[in-house]
């Protein structure tokens, strides 16, 4: 395939799998979406729904053995970067393309200072810079996050987990990259902090014109932070538009569930209404379309054929094909 | 839709319980390496149980027109100073070697789950005193005070059972304690509290179970390692005497003529080595399917 | 950190102590005449008698327990022997070159040799390399080491002619106890060594590393290794007492007349001073290693450090 659309960033079609213990996990399925400069796109879905291995597939970070990637092309600024060369690859990573993890307090070396973690990431990808001007670097970053320069000598446990996320993002931003895959960057924290956390990085996003990814389960999050969203169910992008579309009109049934099992302010009801059902065994994913066992609409036709993606408005898609349903 | 969501829903109720000692069972053999220590094993003790009837010689009778044989179809492993069999000892001394090591991981690391639960449960100064005592009981290398307290005890089976048992506690003691200390901390003894439940059906009901595997995995990684430090011991004139054929006592009995009649010591050392060796595979496996945290 | 020393030295003499206590103990709860054992059952009970009187075993427990806590902890003499009739100290300190000697060539061996195996093993993980270094760590524990040491005399002294297969004299005599003193401590790191390296691979943080660009050789070195050795050295101070406790076995096999074949000797009389004196030093010898790994990881760990250089934990 060539790379005929122009798009910052541009996924197409990746399937990724795990094997364990002699079971073959299907991961990704076939996941595509675009990507424009600036622009941020929450993914969105419940956890062991292959929101992180998108992630770490776009990074090639991707833990080989068990996780292997079996098709598809993610294209940057036109180069595809599934087939660069290793090395070449190094190179963006943390520099073009950075990541800010799930778990602050695990995603931190023990033994390092936090100085020396964020110097690191400065001195692989800056090459004419010396010691002394990198640290000086990392100093700003962590003023940038808020955290007094003087703290640069500290190690992680000597930091609250706000304050190691704080961390990590500067450690993502401290190369200046152009795309930040943010990893569910405020599920570990506590709600106060949460709040604090995104600011920051929607500020920085929008301060240097950063694309993001934000990976989250959590729609307000979305909202908050991003322009357009994907809701992946069993690692397939089940649908995708801008946030005012899939908010305004959610229209597959996996992404209504999802409003209707979050508390509504403005109607008050008593009662959240959870989704039937568990998310499938990603070992032994059902025929059709992946919700069908959990879907009240599901036809013969949802459990049996491959179900087409449909373009309802410009942007806004959907992969289900009962979109004519009486409730809607 | 019924047909699918059946599926997904866990299946409770009785019918799971036979299962269980199966599905552990099929966890600890689950690996090739496992399932080779297993079959092994197997042999072993059915060798160590049959020793009679598969035995070609009695294990005491000598033979002084066949002294020092080396290895034939006769006499498989060859014949000792005295004549004797070494096949037909190896066989019959099997049930000496597997019973103490079997014995000593045993007692060794019960002894230790006692005193390690006591300190575990009461704390405090009863806590102090128990563990600090380990500690300088584990001060004196394992090997070191197994051989004083066997060289006070006296030899025979069941002295060096005890010494090589009483030398071996601490660390039963430290894992138990920290084991429990572990869960202790850990939220749903508190929901058990909150619920009303009384601590001693708390510590049977929801603390052994978490400390059971655990103690489980260490005796058996026990049983191997006890296995050649008893042999070490008769090898020094300390564990089981000559003519007990056990393997140790064989190793002893063949190291005088080691220039001269290898064969003596070859086998027997031998054996010891794939008994211990099929008993370590098997440990790796208990290890794996009981305690996924220790897995290497 | 300085308080952190003086308080674990402090807690090491106190072991000591009990360690005395202890054996000092056991052998005087041992049934049977040490006197006898001395003079034979020949001797009559006045000759006996007299004996007991000298060796001082007719006071009562708590004298006894005295005299000796006293002669050994305060004047540092650890009496003589009752077989060899010469100082316990003065046969100790002359073996001890011997002894220190193989023990610290067993344990750096074990150490250079067995760390590098389970990290490469590690790094192959489900390789050919790895399932080597398995397969022959699990053997190499699984013999009995005496029996190994015994082969390798059978193979390179007897057969071979290569290496002396007992006594003393140069280097080459070291050879073969050293060798066959440090297999099972190979095993044994290899093992420890694969483990903590495994458990570090999948850490967050080497993600974190490689997030950023690292290249595969410097997140070893700099982010999984440091991590990994954490363990490893909690490990080794075990592994330093095993080598030790098997010194005794190693030097009965090879006759190298240190302070483990003294102890042995001690043994087969009752010698009782020989046998205090001789576990005492094998307790201590141990418990410096320990302290020594338990410094360098308080060392190496920030956490652990800060927590010592508070005083939290000592």
């Amino acid at each position: 395939m060539s790379t005929e659309n122009n798009s910052f960033l541009s996924v197409k079609n990746i399937v990724v799998e795990y094997t364990s213990g002699g079971d073959i996990i299907h991961a990704v399925n076939d996941v595509s979406f675009d990507l424009e400069k600036g622009e941020s796109l929450g993914l969105v879905g419940e956890t062991g729904a292959g929101k992180t291995t998108i992630a770490k597939t776009i990074l090639r970070i991707l833990p080989d053995p068990p996780a292997k990637m079996i098709g598809g092309e993610v294209y940057m600024n036109g180069v595809n970067l599934t087939t660069l060369p290793e090395d070449d690859m190094r190179k963006r990573r943390g520099n073009d393309i950075a990541m800010i993890f799930q778990d602050p307090m695990t995603a931190l070396n023990p033994l390092m200072t936090v100085g020396d973690q964020i110097v690191e990431g400065i001195q692989l990808h800056n090459k004419n810079l010396s010691r002394k001007e990198a640290e000086e670097e990392a100093c700003k970053m962590l003023e940038m996050v808020g955290i007094a320069r003087r703290r640069f000598v500290e190690y992680p446990h000597q930091f609250s987990g706000g304050m190691k996320q704080r961390v990590v993002i500067a450690m993502a931003l401290a190369c200046n990259p152009s795309l930040i895959l943010a990893d569910e960057p405020t599920t570990a924290l506590d709600v106060t902090i949460q709040a604090q956390v995104l600011e920051l990085i929607k500020d920085l996003q929008k301060k240097y014109q950063t694309s993001m990814i934000m990976i989250t389960h959590d729609l307000g999050i979305v909202a908050e932070t991003c322009e357009r969203v994907a809701v992946i169910y069993a690692g397939e992008i089940v649908e995708m538009g801008t946030v005012r579309d899939v908010f305004k009109n959610p229209s597959h049934p996996y992404t209504i569930g999802l409003f209707n099992s979050l508390p509504n302010m403005v109607e008050d009801n008593a009662r959240l209404t959870p989704i039937d059902g568990m998310p499938p065994n990603p070992a032994k994913l059902p025929k059709g379309c992946k919700f069908n066992p959990r879907c009240k609409y599901a036809t013969d036709a949802c459990r049996n054929k491959e179900i087409p993606v449909t373009e309802l408005t410009p942007g806004h898609v959907c992969k289900c094909c009962n979109l004519n349903r009486g409730d809607k | 839709m019924g047909k699918a969501d059946s599926n997904h829903v866990p299946k409770h109720g009785k019918k799971k319980r036979p299962n269980e000692a199966w599905k552990t069972f099929k966890r600890v053999f689950k690996t090739p390496s496992a399932k080779l220590g297993g079959v092994l094993m197997a042999i072993i003790i059915f060798c160590a149980v049959f020793a009679p009837l598969i035995a070609p010689y009695d294990p005491y009778t000598m033979d002084l027109t066949d002294l020092f044989a080396t290895p034939t179809l006769k006499h498989l492993f060859g014949t000792d100073a005295m004549g004797r069999d070494v096949f037909s000892r190896v066989l019959y001394g099997a049930k000496y070697s597997l019973a103490l090591g079997l014995f000593t991981a045993f007692i060794g690391t019960m002894l230790g789950v006692v005193l390690g639960s006591l300190a575990g449960y009461f704390g405090g100064i009863v806590e102090t005193i128990i563990m600090r005592f380990c500690d300088i009981w584990g001060a004196i290398p394992g090997m070191l005070l197994n051989i004083v307290i066997s060289a006070c005890l006296g030899t025979g089976f069941f002295n060096t059972i005890l010494a090589m048992s009483i030398g071996t506690f601490p660390g039963g003691a430290r894992m138990t304690r920290g084991q429990i200390l572990a869960e202790r901390s850990k939220e749903y003894l508190e929901a058990a509290e909150s619920i009303n439940a009384s601590k001693t059906s708390i510590m049977f009901k929801h603390l052994l179970p978490n400390v059971i595997s655990p103690t489980i995995v260490s005796t058996t990684m026990a049983i191997g390692g006890n296995i050649t430090a008893a042999a070490g011991l008769s090898y020094l004139g300390l564990g089981i005497q000559p003519p007990t054929p056990e393997w140790g006592a064989l190793l002893s009995d063949g190291t005088t003529y080691i220039n001269s009649y290898p064969h003596l010591l070859l086998y027997p050392g031998l054996v010891i080595g794939i008994t211990v060796l099929a008993i370590n595979l098997m440990g790796d496996g208990v290890r794996d399917a009981m305690d996924p945290k220790l897995r290497d | 950190m300085w308080r952190y020393v003086v308080k674990r030295l402090l807690w090491m003499i106190v072991v000591l102590l009990g360690v005395a206590f202890i054996i000092f103990t056991i052998m005087y709860l041992t049934p049977g005449d040490p006197a006898e054992m001395l003079l034979g059952t020949q001797a009559t009970e006045a000759e006996k008698a007299a004996k007991r009187a000298i060796l001082g075993v007719d006071q009562p427990y708590l004298v006894q327990l005295g005299n000796y806590f006293y002669q050994t902890f305060i004047k540092f003499d650890l009496g003589t022997s009752w077989i060899y009739e010469t100082p316990v100290v003065q046969q100790m300190a002359e073996r001890l070159p011997r002894t220190v000697f193989m023990n610290l060539a067993s344990m750096i061996i074990t150490i250079i040799i067995g760390f590098p195996m389970g990290i490469m093993a590690a790094r192959n993980q489900g390789k050919w390399q790895d399932y080597g270094v398995i397969g022959l760590s699990i053997v190499l524990i699984s013999m009995p080491g005496f029996w190994v040491a015994l082969m390798f005399v059978l193979l390179f002294s007897v057969q071979l002619g290569w290496l002396p297969s007992s006594g003393i004299g140069g280097i080459q005599y070291y050879i073969l106890p050293v060798i066959t003193g440090s297999l099972a401590g190979i095993a044994g790191n290899s093992r420890q060594a694969r483990s903590a390296m495994l458990e570090v691979i999948r850490a967050d943080f080497v993600t974190t590393a490689r997030a950023k660009g690292q290249d595969e050789n410097t997140i070893v070195m700099k982010h999984i290794l440091p991590n990994a050795m954490m363990p490893m050295i909690t490990m080794l101070g075990g592994s330093l007492t095993h080598i030790v406790a098997g010194s005794a076995i190693t030097e009965r096999i090879f006759s190298i007349p240190g302070i483990g074949l003294y102890m042995l000797n001690g043994i087969s009389y009752r010698d009782y001073p020989i046998i205090r004196g001789c576990t005492l030093f094998f307790a201590a010898f141990a418990a410096v290693c320990t302290l020594l790994t338990d410094l360098c990881y308080a060392w190496l760990d920030p956490r652990i450090k800060a927590q010592y250089q508070s005083g939290k934990r000592g």
